[in-house]
């Protein structure tokens, strides 16, 4: 293969952009699961709600780092590597994102600080409020990142002045056709991510005989979380699965495997293969389930990929594969999370085991899902950027191939460091669990560290 | 109305640039000071900036995502033209963001790792920045819109002098900072620290002025100024901006000294950087991609521009009162115990 700046700008804007939706992946729920948390502690005053407070503010601080510093590369990739992008949707997009830096960044990185760092210095109602308003800025950014990655998907209320595109409708661009289902489903997602990771630790600390209530309590919270909320995202993921057909029917036909235009099948197992332009099909359902699963009507004739020209057709293997494990992960969380529920209801939850490991194991089911989810929905929108309208070919900017190589380098070695210390260092708090009376940040640091004596102890 | 929406727009992202330059500046300098002090020390260094670094970086994004969407054209021309030096801040601030929360959790080895990736982070941040700065002030090769030059041309002499300069000054407004923010021993180190580095900054500003001079025949024009002749009716109404840096650094060199005074040096490195900017400024404008394409030939469409105006008319005074908010809840002299859990 051929290595052009082309072909591996999108490596490293993959690679990139991958690493980074981890992050706040995680921190979106992990911000309003804190939220609630000092919201219980300061209502009832019960122990255990500040004591999972002070521990999984230590989990958030940590991923929230990672979440910005790998952030600030993304809003400069769109001009260092796909600088055509950047002027031609610069007039629509500039704007999404600088409502995201103005009403999301500072909000979050400002009361960041009062939340990590201000637990001794200020009362606790401006206490919770810092933690409301982190939670609200993560909420806000994934507002606008939605809407502007929306638009790219389902691009509405635009002309086109001099070759580059201009919006002639604001709220039209900001509330595109696509955007209402993402974003509900983004979040959600979101939402699930942070209920497994605590579902899945609290798992292991009763499988290490480590429970605790406090490791209890987050249980029953993720069960009640995941329970409601993963069967309710199966249909959210169906709403925009629709808007996705109504508006992008080829990354719809790429992700089911469809070639022939018909009354469509559900693939269950299959191999497609762009140079065939078949799918090897392993487990089918009956034709017309596909209609009616997707458009309502089993009698509905859909397109097929070629239906379209072959260079207008996104490449199907992606697509395929990533939507088929998003829903089956998804499917485990209903299956986890209802069938901790039932356990829960007839008081044999702390007792069972294989539900203990079964949580454990699901743990990072979110994590899986939202990566899948994300490689099929922008896999599934090329060979457009901007769908239907910019091709990512002709996006890219005119930079050398090897300082594009060296930079995709730089950043395979720098996030393998961050990333492998990162895990170690969430994995060590998570491992240790919430303790009986977790300690104090400012004032009373840990045992681990050194104290130093202030310069007052040393005049005296 | 006839709002120049370019013109207001340059306005706010030289504002909010500088604003980054004089907060995020400290905190890396205060990183770059790192290897100069001693593991208590460095505890109670990176608790005096661990509550704000976070919303001082915050002003990068808005110089970034702000020249994105109020100047497509010359972000996508100013970017790929700095490419490797971009990629390599972008690393180094990585490294040196995550290591402050690593360095509380890493045990021996790897705490030793994340204090050096803090330090040299940030060291490498700053002298990215500077590469840029140099090379920004150069110019940019364009043509047809675009950038036309090669993935090594902001490495030259001059951009090289300039990232030493940035270092330096970064360093400086740190070591203001920590006589603001400490006591003891470590502020008395400071004051050596911010002396020595007001001497070096102002040979580096003054090598800086006079190479700038040199870069381009539309800079000599400006100030009046060259070689062989001096036009004092251009050099006189500009010369405050010079004379002002002299004055601040001067200040600086006297006050860094005095026992009694704790914010009074940050304050005068703050007046120098100011003044150091208009002179750049005033080299440069209105180009924003020197010496090629005019903040008017970048603009993005006027309604983006007055969408985004109504949102820093609103939000700006907000963010700009919880920053100062949030500054002052964390008043008073940092102790290493008040930063990491």
């Amino acid at each position: 293969m051929h290595l052009d700046p082309f072909i591996v700008s999108r490596l490293q804007f993959a690679f990139t952009v991958a690493f980074h939706i981890i992050f706040p992946a995680f921190t979106i729920g992990l911000g309003s699961y804190l939220a609630v948390l000092e919201g219980l502690w300061l209502l009832t005053k019960r122990e255990v709600f500040r004591n999972l407070y002070l521990f999984w503010i230590k989990v958030f601080a940590l991923a929230f780092g990672m979440g910005v510093v790998s952030g600030v590369v993304m809003s400069y990739e769109f001009g260092t590597n796909w600088s055509v992008f950047a002027v031609k949707t610069g007039s629509v997009l500039g704007p999404l994102l600088g409502y995201e830096v103005l009403t999301a960044f500072f909000l979050e990185a400002s009361f960041l600080g009062i939340m990590l760092f201000g637990w001794k210095r200020v009362g606790p109602g401006l206490h919770y409020t810092a933690t409301c308003f982190v939670a609200g800025g993560t909420l806000f950014s994934a507002f606008w990142i939605l809407s502007a990655n929306s638009w790219m998907q389902t691009p509405a209320g635009y002309a086109v002045e001099h070759g580059r595109y201009v919006a002639v409708d604001w709220l039209k661009v900001i509330f595109n056709p696509s955007f209402p289902s993402r974003f509900a489903h983004m979040v959600t997602a979101a939402y699930l991510t942070t209920g497994m990771t605590v579902l899945g630790t609290s798992g292991l600390l009763a499988l290490r005989g480590r429970a605790t209530e406090e490791s209890r309590t987050m249980q029953r919270m993720a069960i009640g979380l995941v329970a409601i909320l993963a069967p309710l995202q199966l249909l959210i993921g169906h709403e925009s699965g629709k808007v996705a057909q109504a508006y992008q029917p080829t990354k719809v036909a790429a992700m089911e495997g469809w070639w022939d235009t018909g009354r469509q099948p559900t693939i269950l197992i299959g191999w497609p293969d762009d140079k065939a332009e078949t799918t090897r099909v392993l487990l089918q359902t009956p034709k017309g389930f596909g209609s009616w699963v997707v458009a309502g009507d089993a009698s509905a004739e859909l397109k097929g990929l070629k239906a379209w020209p072959k260079t207008d057709r996104p490449p199907s293997l992606i697509p395929f594969w990533a939507f088929r494990f998003m829903v089956g992960l998804g499917l485990l969380m209903i299956a986890v999370g209802l069938g901790g529920a039932a356990l829960w209801a007839s008081g044999r939850l702390d007792r069972s085991k294989l539900f203990q490991w079964a949580a454990l194991a699901s743990g990072p089911s979110g994590f899986a899902a939202v990566i899948c989810g994300w490689m099929a929905t922008e896999v599934g929108r090329q060979p457009f950027v901007v769908f239907g309208l910019l091709r990512t070919a002709d996006a890219v900017s005119p930079v050398a191939a090897g300082a594009v190589q060296a930079s995709l380098a730089g950043f395979m070695v720098v996030y393998a460091i961050v990333f492998s210390a990162g895990v170690l260092y969430i994995g060590r708090l998570l491992v240790l669990g919430p303790q009986p009376s977790e300690p104090e940040p400012d004032g009373h640091p840990m045992p681990v560290r050194r104290v130093l004596v202030t310069s007052t102890e040393q005049g005296a | 109305m006839s709002l120049d929406l370019p013109l207001v727009w340059a306005a706010i992202l030289a504002v909010a640039v500088l604003l980054y330059v004089l907060l995020d500046g400290f905190d890396l300098g205060v990183g770059a000071l790192f290897a100069l002090a001693t593991p208590e020390e460095r505890d109670v260094m990176t608790a005096s900036i661990a509550p704000v670094w976070d919303g001082n970086e915050t002003w990068l994004v808005l110089g970034g995502g702000g020249l994105f969407a109020a100047f497509p054209l010359a972000y996508a021309v100013v970017m790929p033209a700095f490419y490797l030096p971009i990629m390599l801040m972008l690393g180094a601030l990585i490294f040196r963001g995550v290591a402050f929360e690593f360095r509380a959790h890493g045990r021996r080895s790897g705490r030793r790792f994340w204090t050096f990736a803090f330090s040299a982070g940030s060291i490498t941040a700053v002298l990215a920045q500077g590469f840029v700065l140099g090379a920004f002030v150069q110019g940019i090769k364009v043509h047809d819109q675009a950038f036309a030059g090669g993935p090594l041309d902001w490495l030259t002499p001059f951009s090289c002098l300039t990232a030493a300069a940035l270092t330096l000054g970064y360093a400086l407004l740190g070591a203001c900072w920590l006589i603001a923010k400490t006591e003891g021993e470590l502020q008395l180190k400071a004051r050596r620290w911010a002396r020595r580095l007001t001497v070096a900054v102002a040979v580096c500003m003054a090598l800086v002025s006079f190479a700038t001079l040199s870069v381009n025949p539309a800079v000599t024009a400006r100030w009046g100024v060259s070689m062989s002749h001096i036009d004092w009716s251009k050099l006189a109404p500009l010369s405050p901006a010079p004379l002002l840096g002299g004055l601040a650094l001067a200040w600086l060199y006297l006050t860094a000294g005095r026992d009694q005074t704790t914010y009074a040096p940050y304050a005068s490195a703050a007046v120098a950087f100011l003044a150091g900017y208009l002179g750049l400024a005033i080299s440069i404008a209105p180009y924003v991609a020197p010496y090629q394409l005019t903040l008017w030939d970048c603009a993005a469409k006027d309604n983006a521009l007055a969408l985004m105006l109504v949102g820093v008319v609103i939000m700006l005074p907000v963010i700009l009162g919880y920053t100062g908010f949030v500054y002052w809840i964390f008043r008073g002299k940092a102790k290493a115990e008040h930063g990491y859990h």
